[in-house]
């Protein structure tokens, strides 16, 4: 960007009446960084990014924080913390100010936490003995002050797979704030977790579209005990995190190749998953090795996240795209969702990708052992026409059963997380026995995160986040959570709100959305 | 377990016809012909006329060289044409299964299920069908836990409810009116044999429910709602009663003069029944 646009971009930042103080704060800070060299890749790989194959996601040009932390809260609250000056809790009251003066410290792309901890497990020390009925007395002015001072519905806790009467308060909270924020992950294990915790869990999404669900089973499989879902579907070690996030865009990949199926395997995709891990190796060397963020960052000092509990995302998107145009380069005509060949070349495709990236090392991935965490991307607000991550395309979904049966078998390879957003109708108010029946029976036959939503209640649920329909409809006048500008784009793009399931595309940075990087060169 | 039963389709999941989500089959041919019914083409089972061939725009119908009915499932589209334009209340689509491969369609989402119901039509007119495949499901390692359902019209004599009770986890009935006459006018049947199947059913702990269909001005009268209160009372004080408010979709044209109950007068219904007593409603 040339000085002359970026100073008339400023000035539009500084005019513009319907950001927040914060929000322009943020906007300008992201201009700046634009001002600055992106880390330095290969012909081929700016070549890719120019055509969009491959994408950082407006990441900015000088990686200065990792994409998504996850500090040990449960550490912080045992040993007290030298910079913040606080010595460890010793009540609730305490441990809930000691928390919020720790997320006030907590950044990530998003400039806001994207974690907040499993605040069943970090807060139990402090809760024992107490009712429900008390813990919702302690809980509301904590979860009003987390929207109001955290106001980004990517900022996400995390509570079971067992009951307690901790979990019941959080949803019961939830039911009577109705607020987009915090964005709630309940853990489930078939065993552990009871079908009346369950039962609860869906009663509050038909109320305010949250909790997500994820197989605590399967995660523990991929990521050990110590896991979090954040932001919208990133599952990641706790005390650990994501530098990044680069995903590849099946659909233009596919644009792009002129050969037969055959020569997609062979060159094509293993070419462009290369070009995807450089810029992943360039973005992880910048801000491991020229901005040293886990040498001086202060949860990096005291041990509340550590570099070798790190690594990065590769995602990929506009599968079901990419899908349908091979087979018709095939003269096939079966569609991803639709038809059974086609649904096989969608898992040959993921399979594939998934070798390419587990036999790629990257540096200072340790927390994978040493390569980069695949994850089905959910998109972001200014896509257009391709669908996200592995899903089906919106509107084109078959029935249920068939829906989850397609996309489960695609599950197992994303360990770091794959959102397919289930739409149901108002009739599973009266029955949600109905809904837990089928999130048991999704996990069951291998579904990984599990997220759905009703037309009738005030929210829509945009990725992994949320959006008040009330705020997208006020949104020329601004709006208090920056999460909301991206809800508006996606709906601006692709008409949301219109749609009978009610799901979108987006991400995380809505400051980037005024400066959209063109080039790394 | 050869046993055929001629069905008019499936639903594999369904959160309207149970508890928890169930896999759903819908029995052909009926022995009522309701005014309000909502799929009038399961009434009949189809007489081969061959008059829906002409009205079917994708060839997905023709008439076999020995006169009967076939159905191209390959080339449907869905469209329904020929069911709304039946003129004897009946489907070309209909087709005869056998109960394993039944089960067979069972199987695949049964991980996801609660439990299977057998609805209609009318699910008791093809009651040996229906007991074979109850008793397949008990049978089955993998599909036992599933409960198993009929959803009813209670117009069924009391060895058919004798037969499958030791097979069935429980039965809905609909109660579409507590007078003879009215029941009369509203399906074309009496309805002596629904109120003892209502007292069989639940002295064998097998009601699972009844339905009350609510037709405005014509089955919600206050003094004949207060009687069928304290009737239904009577027969089980804890009885669980679904009132569903009578909706236009699906029904038949002649149907028309039919109204929809709104929200006030659905509230009136509830607080009469609970005035006869009962305390398990569900207003739908």
């Amino acid at each position: 960007m040339e000085m002359t646009e970026m100073r008339t971009v400023g000035r539009a930042l500084i005019r513009d009446r319907s950001l927040t103080y914060h929000q322009r704060v943020s906007r300008l800070a992201n201009l700046a960084e634009e001002a600055l060299e992106p880390p330095q890749v290969s012909e081929a790989c700016g070549a890719a990014l120019d055509k969009r194959i491959i994408c950082d996601i407006f990441e900015g040009h000088a990686p200065y924080r990792a994409r998504y932390l996850l500090p040990d809260y449960q550490r912080a609250i045992e040993r007290g913390s030298a910079y913040l000056e606080l010595p460890p809790p010793t009540d609730l009251n305490e441990a809930l100010w000691f928390l919020m003066s720790m997320y006030s410290q907590v950044p990530s792309i998003t400039g806001y936490p994207v974690y907040l901890g499993d605040l069943d497990a970090v807060l139990a020390p402090f809760v024992a003995g107490l009712s429900v009925d008390e813990l919702v007395s302690a809980l509301r002015p904590f979860w009003r002050a987390i929207d109001r001072i955290l106001p980004d519905a990517f900022v996400h806790t995390n509570v079971g797979p067992s009951d307690s009467p901790f979990t019941r308060a959080v949803l019961r909270v939830e039911r009577e704030l109705l607020q987009v924020v915090p964005n709630i992950t309940l853990k489930v294990h078939p065993d552990v977790t009871p079908d009346d915790l369950l039962l609860d869990a869906v009663k509050t999404v038909f109320e305010c579209g949250k909790p997500h669900f994820v197989n605590h089973e399967m995660m523990v499989a991929d990521l050990g005990d110590d896991y979090a879902a954040v932001s919208c579907y990133n599952s990641l070690p706790i005390g650990g995190g994501s530098h990044t996030l680069v995903r590849l865009n099946l659909a233009e990949l596919v644009h792009h190749h002129a050969g037969d199926l055959e020569a997609f395997f062979d060159g094509a995709l293993g070419r462009y998953v290369e070009l995807g891990c450089e810029l992943i190796e360039a973005r992880v060397r910048y801000l491991v090795e020229q901005a040293r963020f886990y040498e001086h960052f202060w949860l990096a000092e005291e041990g509340l996240i550590s570099l070798d509990r790190f690594s990065a995302m590769f995602g990929v998107f506009g599968l079901a795209e990419a899908v349908n145009q091979l087979m018709q380069m095939q003269g096939l005509e079966g569609t991803y969702g639709h038809d059974q060949a086609a649904n096989d070349l969608s898992y040959r495709i993921t399979a594939e990708v998934a070798a390419l990236v587990a036999t790629r090392p990257l540096p200072y991935c340790e927390g994978n052992g040493g390569r980069a965490f695949l994850h089905s991307q959910s998109g972001i607000d200014s896509d257009v026409g391709v669908t996200a991550g592995t899903r089906i395309p919106v509107g084109t979904e078959p029935e249920l059963y068939e829906h989850i049966r397609t996309v489960a078998p695609h599950h197992y390879l994303f360990e770091s997380g794959v959102s397919d957003i289930v739409h149901f109708d108002d009739t599973a108010r009266r029955n949600p026995e109905a809904v837990v029946d089928i999130i048991r029976g999704a996990f069951r036959e291998g579904m990984r995160d599990f997220t759905f939503n009703l037309d009738s209640n005030g929210f829509i649920r945009i990725t992994g986040y949320l959006v008040r329909k009330s705020d997208l409809d006020d949104i020329a006048h601004g709006a208090r959570h920056s999460s909301t500008f991206l809800g508006a784009g996606a709906e601006a793009q692709a008409r949301v709100t219109g749609r009978a399931p009610k799901r979108v595309v987006s991400n995380e940075r809505a400051a980037a959305a005024a400066v959209h990087r063109r080039s790394p060169s | 377990m050869n046993t055929v039963g001629l069905v008019a389709d499936v639903v594999r999941f369904s959160c309207v016809d149970g508890p928890g989500n169930r896999f759903v089959v819908f029995m052909q041919g009926c022995n009522f012909n309701c005014i309000a019914c909502h799929n009038p083409y399961t009434i009949n089972v189809c007489n081969n006329c061959g008059e829906c061939v002409a009205v079917c725009e994708s060839a997905a119908l023709s008439l076999s060289s020995a006169g009967s009915m076939m159905w191209n499932s390959a080339v449907c589209t869905g469209s329904d044409h020929c069911t709304s334009w039946c003129p004897y209340d009946s489907t070309p689509k209909a087709l005869p299964i056998t109960v394993n491969e039944l089960i067979d369609q069972v199987r695949g989402p049964a991980p996801f299920l609660s439990g299977v119901t057998v609805s209609g039509g009318e699910a008791t007119q093809q009651a040996p069908f229906v007991r074979s495949f109850f008793a397949a499901l008990a049978a089955d390692p993998e599909l036992s836990r599933l409960s198993r359902f009929v959803d009813s019209n209670g117009a069924a004599p009391e060895h058919v409810w004798r037969d499958l009770a030791p097979v069935m986890d429980g039965a809905m009935i609909d109660l579409k009116a507590l007078d003879a006459e009215t029941h009369l006018a509203m399906t074309g049947q009496p309805n002596d044999e629904v109120l003892a199947s209502i007292g069989l059913l639940a002295s064998m702990g097998k009601l699972a429910e009844v339905r009350l269909l609510m037709l405005p001005g014509i089955n919600d009268h206050f003094d004949v709602l207060t009687r069928t209160g304290a009737w239904l009372y009577d027969v089980d004080p804890l009885m669980q009663v679904k009132v569903i408010g009578f909706r236009c979709h699906g029904v038949r044209a002649n149907a028309g003069v039919l109204t929809e109950p709104d929200s006030a007068t659905m509230s009136g219904y509830e607080a009469i029944l609970r005035g006869a007593g009962l305390t398990r409603l569900c207003l739908v």
